[in-house]
């Protein structure tokens, strides 16, 4: 099983360094190589979580390892289906490393399998510990998409064209990831928060308890809701919008982290 | 030597001086000039090309030193020259020079902007009135054939033609690295002069949506909007205009700014922060530089684009040197390929690839039957020799009987296709290019 782990994660590090060749090569067959590789690595790390759901008995998203490593599996899985509709030139670049970074902090995380306590036992955990990180990847893909935005906005504002202005795709191009991201990630976050309430109302007879966890998610719930309302009505487009995706993306990271090992509360992982 | 046959006569911005090329002047038909070339003793295939900065011919000649000075001879027929100038003005590269030097014509190596794409297309034009003339022959149609995937890997493997080298093409990269597509944005152009209409024109063919041209006399905008299917605005509605347009194209001849950051911040709150793009090419600027301090604006004046357009050339000079590898890997090809186009080589080659084929099946053969006596093993290996060599026969009767109104590369070149002597690797498809 944690074969399949590490294969996984060779893979992704492969990945990001061939993505990082054709950043500076630009050839062609390279980023074939580079999608390839990346796609082995998403198939395997399927299959790894296919073995440990047999092997655990309960959905893998209890533990720090879990989470994390599902975050980098919806990162991989939500920017290869990019390649289907959606193209973003050199976004690898920028996406793989994050996702070999989560891969990395799943690995140092223990990864043992804990038994699951009465009360996280239902099928919601899947549905709501699922669209919650799935939330998060669209968001990291956005916080990626943000960093492209101000790197090839700085290069044309200074007039200094450097390695980004050629690589990077327009400003245009650029921002309407960004919507696009934050869109698709607003609306599993606000699934993740409602089927968490449901599922709440069920195992503790409330639908809501201002547990760190939840009131850090509706924190950043309102962050994003504040900057798509924002966007679409004052115009926080552009370069404003791709600052935000970074912020935004903090509290996502908080929410994750900073609440589980700084605030505790009835979402700290089992593990 | 075959390869020696093939010269190439031209005249270009680099050997003479416009007053020259002038002179020689041959206007747009190609009929005319590729038959009175036919007409050339010992000329057996030939085509023309003639553009603003060239005028070469590209001939195979039984004998090329004669069939040169007529070629020359008939390049400056109209300019009055004598030969010993004429030779002065012009350049005569054979055999391998020559390969080089149209590789490089196609590749825009010898262009005066180097890397320009248009040069590739009139050879193109060029080679097809040649074709349809039927002036060309094995030896061209390979030639000019292998010029243009010349010209093609080139383009895809080094950045020749990547970046802009002229101002008004500078502009346009810049708006599409801002605004993606052009096709749903609006230009105002403030000032109606030369350079307002250069960079419209650019813009324009880039497919931007809509042109508004302001100016101090109504009736000058009114003429250049209608040039482009535009409107035309009073100077005084700068403003309200400049809410609704993205990019902004500026060149009055007014001595103060036209436009100030106070003025322009506002508009952005209304515009919503959609970007604006605002370029500059007056002297003295119209513009007030502290605009560029706005979010979501970008001021580029006449001397940002000019940097623009220096790095890029510096870039360009890089990236031909690699083309000449290119090139030069390119010529040696050819030349291999030429000297396979002649009769004892092309009999060689088919022996060859016969042999291989009669050992390898040989091989595969008695691998199989183990049970066969050295006697019997030698049958199979007589039978085989024997097959090969009938089948030969006749081929290399064909190859080696010339009658008077044979054409020997002709025969070559039907030969060597029906045996696949020359066949390359496939070419690789090039992959969709992402957004």
């Amino acid at each position: 099983m944690t074969l399949f782990f590490q294969l996984t994660l060779y893979l992704y590090l492969l990945a990001t360094a061939v993505y990082v060749f054709h950043f500076l090569s630009q050839k062609k067959q390279v980023r074939a190589v580079a999608r390839a590789i990346l796609l082995t690595g998403g198939i395997l790390h399927t299959v790894y979580f296919v073995v440990r759901y047999v092997a655990a008995g309960h959905t893998p998203l209890t533990s720090n390892h879990e989470a994390v490593s599902f975050f980098a599996w919806s990162m991989t899985w939500a920017f290869l289906s990019f390649w289907w509709k959606y193209r973003v030139k050199n976004f690898g670049v920028f996406v793989t490393p994050l996702i070999s970074l989560l891969m990395l902090i799943a690995a140092f995380s223990s990864q043992e399998m804990a038994p699951l306590p009465p009360a996280l036992k239902s099928y919601w955990l899947p549905v709501h510990a699922s669209i919650a990180i799935m939330a998060n990847g669209f968001m990291a893909l956005a916080f990626c998409g943000g960093i492209m935005y101000l790197l090839q906005e700085r290069e044309i504002k200074k007039k200094k064209f450097g390695i980004f202005y050629s690589r990077l795709p327009s400003l245009e191009a650029l921002d309407n990831l960004n919507q696009h991201c934050l869109a698709l990630g607003f609306l599993l976050l606000t699934l993740g928060i409602i089927t968490g309430s449901v599922w709440a109302k069920q195992a503790w007879g409330t639908y809501w308890q201002w547990d760190p966890k939840e009131t850090w998610s509706l924190i950043t719930w309102l962050i994003y809701a504040a900057i798509l309302h924002q966007r679409l009505t004052m115009g926080w487009r552009r370069r404003r919008a791709a600052i935000m995706a970074i912020v935004g993306f903090g509290a996502v990271l908080f929410t994750l982290w900073g609440v589980t090992y700084l605030l505790g509360g009835v979402h700290s992982y089992v593990g | 030597m075959l390869a020696e046959s093939i010269v190439i006569i031209g005249v270009n911005h680099k050997t003479a001086p416009v007053a020259v090329r002038e002179k020689l002047a041959f206007s747009g038909d190609c009929a005319g000039p590729l038959l009175t070339l036919m007409d050339i003793d010992g000329c057996r295939e030939c085509c023309f090309l003639s553009t603003c900065n060239r005028v070469e011919v590209i001939f195979v000649a039984s004998d090329p030193a004669v069939a040169a000075v007529a070629v020359r001879g008939f390049l400056f027929a109209k300019s009055g020259l004598g030969d010993a100038e004429a030779q002065q003005y012009s350049y005569l590269y054979q055999g391998k020079e020559a390969v080089a030097h149209l590789y490089n014509v196609a590749a825009s190596l010898d262009s005066m902007v180097v890397g320009e794409p248009q040069i590739l297309g009139q050879l193109k034009q060029a080679y097809r009135d040649a074709v349809e003339q039927k002036t060309t022959g094995v030896i061209l149609n390979r030639l000019l054939h292998k010029s243009f995937s010349v010209a093609k890997r080139v383009r895809t493997e080094t950045n020749i033609g990547g970046s802009a080298v002229s101002i008004s093409y500078a502009a346009v990269q810049l708006a599409k690295k801002i605004f993606g597509s052009l096709q749903d944005k609006a230009v105002l152009l403030v000032g109606a002069g030369e350079m307002a209409e250069l960079a419209a024109e650019h813009l324009v063919r880039q497919g931007i949506g809509r042109v508004i041209v302001a100016n101090r006399t109504l009736e000058r905008a009114a003429k250049l909007a209608r040039k482009f299917n535009g409107t035309a605005v009073g100077l005084a509605e700068l403003t309200t205009q400049l809410a609704e347009v993205d990019i902004l194209v500026s060149s009055t001849g007014a001595t103060d700014l036209i436009l100030r950051k106070d003025e322009v911040k506002p508009l952005m709150r209304q515009r919503k922060n959609r970007p604006l793009f605002l370029i500059d090419i007056a002297v003295p600027r119209d513009l007030d530089p502290e605009i560029n301090d706005l979010d979501n604006v970008y001021l580029y004046d006449i001397d940002d684009l000019k940097n623009v357009v220096d790095v890029n050339k510096a870039e360009r000079e890089k990236e031909a040197l690699r083309a000449e590898g290119i090139v030069a890997e390119e010529v040696v090809k050819f030349g291999l390929w030429l000297e396979g186009m002649e009769l004892a080589p092309t009999i060689t080659a088919i022996r060859q690839k016969a042999n291989a084929i009669r050992e390898v099946e040989v091989a595969k053969t008695l691998g199989i039957m183990k049970s066969l006596t050295e006697n019997e093993r030698r049958s199979v290996e007589m039978l085989a020799n024997a097959i090969v060599n009938k089948l030969l026969h006749e081929p290399m009767i064909f190859l080696k009987n010339s009658t008077p109104h044979d054409n020997p590369q002709l025969k070559l070149a039907f030969i060597r296709q029906m045996f696949g002597l020359d066949k390359e690797s496939p070419e690789q498809q090039p992959p969709r290019e992402n957004v």
